[in-house]
């Protein structure tokens, strides 16, 4: 067993509030569970080591800070820094049949809604998703009544501004013929240690814009998921961008619990110097006439690593189902590493599915054609090499979000080392 | 213009170029005749600064500057143009955002203001039109699925707009029909105007029928082994490179 492990347990059997019950159970869950070791098939290129001899540590003071600027965007704010809720959520100014209201805040059937959702979406088998069930002292309900179509994005940001353990829940349900849009995002380069899992419960009909922004770096650790429940004929479309850090990891689950959902997701990552980023994404479709597009990308530079695990679990019962998944990765230098695993399990027999991972290198016939023609060299290899990351930046819903992440990528690109 | 003294080059440790002078003033036309595997392309390549092409002896100067210390990107800067033989399909980066960048670069490092967009496809446009290529060429991925001959033009098209002070020809006039070549040659011949200088590397004298050339070369095993004016290149139709001895005459067959 990992020290950090064995402190975040003990220090989780203090904690007392409404989810005490659910809380209880996770513990249980994580004791048996223990520490991932390399054994483990989820963890086989990621390793913990970052972690395991840590020390638990708690922020004694927390400085105010504001999400990062995002021109043209109009969100809800919620912010959390080291940790802690910075943001007082009775000052949103919300429409009628929204709710976004902090943990601590909520009356006694809201308590009852977060309670029976809790650890009911996200699958047990993530063991820091079990962390953060034991020990996410903090967390968001955000509840859109049925047929609320709220355009207005809710974005719930993440910042770690120094040493300490951080662990932060977002728990969300879409009624009936709901609409909203969700936005996760985290920065910082501080060394600690966060996990941030957040469940989607999404009714039938309703309807998910979803982002998620994994953008820390340095010697940040972090490890988070969002998970979703779609009912029927229910729609996601979900933006995940990952940057990596000492180490940085993120599970998605997508579960289809209804008939006729429809999900996309597009994720994208570029990871420089020494980082370190994994996406394992999990897709089941448990019920019939279902479809799934999925579209990983990312390019990897100088001595960065990025795993990347797609699943896809077609259930006896999901017949037409339509099921897409594809990962392409560009490797800059010798040095980098992709591991890149797609798992298809299918046992319906009417369904369409396909699923490829593609690994490619500089094209350097092409860059010296380009070279020859006077185009500096760095501009060249985002002519390049980045058009592949564009395309799916191209499909973000939201303008201002597109509009403030592709100059973001394509600096971020520009510096990243070709070896 | 362009002064080689004594150069020397290899790629994979096999010398291609062994012992090549060339001098050309600016407003002059070379053409560079020779068997196959004389070293006409790797000319151009040890030129444009391509990687695995080493110089392992003497000194190429573009206008008084030291080419070989430059990067690849810098030679095109200072004003050298390299048509290839076989332009490489680049699917995803359009020819319009390509043509853009180069132009910009180039002006940039020559101290001028970049062009407006208006601007450059007002010149990107007359300079299709030049060479006969349909503007919606602009658009498309960099020679993505372009024919031989509309490879060859937009090689046209893009020394046009970039205005080098040297061009070099490498086999522009290869795989064309008569039209096409004739295309070619008028894209070249409306870029000499007594300053410009090329370098026009064929293995057939056709070309230099439409382009005339002041000087012509024969380049052998790496060497320029004769010099003369156009009529050299009328000789060689003739006889073939026979006069070289019986080793290149066999390289022909």
């Amino acid at each position: 067993m990992s020290q950090w492990l064995t402190e975040v347990i003990e220090s989780a059997s203090a904690t007392s509030d409404f989810l005490a019950p659910v809380r209880k159970q996770a513990l249980s869950s994580l004791e048996q569970a223990g520490w991932p070791g390399r054994r483990n098939e989820a963890w086989r290129f990621t390793p913990l080591t970052p972690v395991e001899k840590r020390t638990v540590k708690t922020a004694a003071d927390v400085p105010a800070h504001d999400a990062p600027a995002i021109d043209g965007l109009s969100a809800y704010e919620l912010v959390f820094v080291d940790g802690q809720l910075t943001s007082d959520t009775a000052q949103l100014d919300l429409p009628a049949g929204v709710t976004v209201a902090a943990f601590d805040k909520l009356d006694a059937a809201q308590q009852d809604v977060v309670s029976s959702l809790y650890g009911q979406v996200k699958p047990q088998r993530h063991v820091f998703g079990l962390v953060n069930d034991v020990a996410s002292a903090q967390g968001i309900f955000i509840d859109i009544a049925p047929g609320i179509k709220l355009d207005k994005i809710i974005r719930v940001t993440n910042l770690v501004t120094q040493d300490v353990d951080a662990h932060t829940r977002v728990v969300a349900r879409l009624g009936e013929g709901a609409s909203a849009r969700i936005f996760e995002h985290a920065e910082g380069q501080a060394s600690s240690m966060s996990t941030a899992f957040a469940e989607y419960a999404i009714g039938d009909n309703a309807h998910l814009e979803h982002y998620r922004f994994a953008m820390m770096t340095g010697a940040a650790k972090q490890v988070g998921g969002s998970h979703f429940k779609l009912g029927n004929a229910s729609t996601l479309n979900s933006t995940v961008v990952g940057y990596g850090s000492e180490l940085s990891r993120l599970d998605v689950d997508i579960i289809h619990a209804g008939e006729h959902a429809d999900a996309k997701m597009n994720a994208v990552y570029l990871l420089a110097e020494g980082e370190l980023f994994d996406l394992h994404s999990n897709i089941e479709h448990t019920m019939p006439n279902g479809t799934t597009e999925e579209n990983a990308r990312g390019i990897v530079g100088d001595r960065a690593r990025a795993v990347f695990n797609g699943r896809i679990h077609i259930h006896r019962d999901a017949q037409k189902t339509l099921a897409e998944l594809n990962n392409r990765n560009l490797l800059l230098s010798r040095r980098g590493l992709i591991n890149t695993k797609p798992e298809l399990e299918i046992y319906a027999d009417d369904v369409k599915c396909a699923h490829g991972a593609t690994v490619a290198e500089i094209d350097d016939e092409a860059l010296f054609y380009l070279l020859t023609r006077g185009v500096p060299r760095s501009k060249a290899l985002v002519m390049l090499n980045f058009g592949f990351i564009q395309e799916l930046v191209n499909q973000v819903p939201e303008n201002s979000i597109r509009d403030w992440l592709l100059p973001k990528l394509s600096e971020r690109f520009a510096t990243m080392e070709v070896k | 213009m362009l002064k080689i003294k004594n150069l020397h080059a290899s790629v994979e440790d096999k010398a291609i170029i062994k012992g090549l002078d060339l001098e050309i003033n600016p407003g002059e036309v070379h053409a560079i005749m020779g068997p196959n595997g004389a070293g006409k392309s790797t000319l151009g390549y040890v030129l444009s600064g391509r990687d695995g092409y080493e110089v392992s002896e003497g000194q190429v100067e573009l206008e008084g500057n030291d080419l070989l210390d430059m990067e690849v990107e810098e030679r095109a800067q200072a004003g050298l143009f390299l048509a290839f033989q076989y332009p490489v399909e680049i699917p995803g980066v359009s020819n319009m955002e390509f043509m853009k960048e180069s132009v910009n670069a180039i002006r940039e490092q020559q101290g001028e203001e970049p062009l407006t967009a208006a601007d450059f496809l007002k010149k990107a446009k007359a300079a299709c039109k030049q060479v006969q290529l349909p503007l919606d060429f602009l658009k498309r991925g960099v020679n993505e699925g372009f024919s031989g001959g509309e490879k060859k033009r937009n090689e046209i098209m893009q020394m046009i707009l970039l205005e080098p002070k040297l061009a070099i020809l490498d086999e522009s006039d290869s795989g064309l029909d008569v039209d096409a070549l004739q295309v070619v040659a008028d894209g070249v011949n409306s870029q000499r105007d007594g300053k410009r200088s090329f370098i026009v590397v064929t293995h057939y004298q056709r070309l230099l029928d439409y382009i005339k050339p002041d000087f012509v070369h024969i380049l052998a095993d790496g060497k320029i082994v004769k010099s003369g004016d156009a009529s050299l290149a009328l000789e060689v139709e003739k006889s073939g490179y026979s006069f070289l001895g019986k080793k290149y005459e066999e390289a022909e067959a």
